[in-house]
């Protein structure tokens, strides 16, 4: 069982710049043809100001951003996680602003949440993050699930 | 788009129904280069099976991709005030997922009339593999 002393953990915030490559390419492999994620004229001309992210698309922006270069975040090493066994139980988004090439967000990732099922085989970790723009602007804020099978 | 009429609305009534082809492995290589998500589940076949998988099983993240389309399809998306779901049963390579949703319930919250989807992405033989909800507004 992971202590529940980690509630309430910060992890450092991490930052990435949306692309407009990285967009075109993450709409192909979703088979979204909707050309406001490929062509600028489009997307400004739905009231963007440049190619717009797809909804789930901040989630992979937080995994690229933590990806990223910097000192590398040990928080799930911490907690004793094995991180061949867990598995992804939910994911939820709730949204303020669009997200669009050229933002460079900034994502604070906080554990809200540790518990257990099953007397002790799985764990539960709920992970929320709030993600702002360039403008300090708060566009998404998002919750993660993940499940450690013990 | 013409944006679905809020009054004549029904709680039950169902959106367009989005079907995938088959999930090819140029389709998971493609999401692995997408989303950043580069484990070697969802692309090679020897670590798959070497995790005990009978083959490379696809990113959750791909279906709640698919499962947004179906919502984007029907409304805008800057009209999509928030998108949840639980992953429920993995999905193979190969299998073809069916997105549908319903609306559950019409609400009215800061002055804007919103609708909230019942979500749902099954595979070719039944299976659930993705529960959510999704609100929009209207």
């Amino acid at each position: 069982m992971i202590d529940k002393k980690f509630i309430g953990t910060e992890s450092p915030p991490v930052s990435i710049e949306v692309e407009k490559y990285p967009i075109r390419l993450f709409a192909l492999s979703i088979g979204e043809t909707n050309p406001i994620h490929t062509d600028e004229a489009a997307a400004k001309a739905a009231g963007y100001a440049s190619l717009v992210a797809p909804p789930t698309y901040a989630f992979c922006l937080n995994s690229m951003a933590a990806q990223g270069g910097g000192a590398r975040n040990t928080l799930y090493q911490d907690m004793g996680v094995n991180m061949a066994r867990v598995l992804h139980g939910e994911q939820s988004f709730t949204y303020h602003k669009p997200i669009v090439a050229g933002d460079v967000l900034t994502f604070r990732p906080k554990i809200v949440d540790i518990y257990d099922k099953k007397n002790g085989t799985l764990d539960f970790i709920v992970q929320e993050t709030a993600v702002t723009n360039q403008r300090g602007e708060r566009v998404v804020d998002t919750r993660t699930v993940i499940v450690v099978r013990n | 788009m013409s944006l679905p009429k809020f009054d004549s609305l029904k709680v039950g009534d169902t959106i367009p129904v989005l079907t995938t082809k088959p999930i090819s492995r140029t389709t998971l290589a493609l999401y692995c280069g997408g989303s950043g998500d580069h484990n070697p589940l969802h692309v090679d076949t020897d670590f798959a099976k070497k995790a005990g998988l009978p083959d490379v099983i696809a990113h959750g993240m791909l279906s709640m991709a698919y499962l947004g389309r179906a919502v984007t399809n029907w409304v805008p998306q800057n009209r999509l005030r928030s998108y949840s779901v639980r992953f429920a049963a993995m999905t193979q390579v190969h299998d073809v997922v069916t997105c549908s949703g319903r609306i559950a319930e019409k609400m009215t919250v800061d002055g804007e009339n919103r609708v909230r989807l019942e979500l749902e992405a099954k595979t070719q033989g039944g299976t659930v593999t993705l529960q959510g909800d999704a609100v929009v507004a209207l």
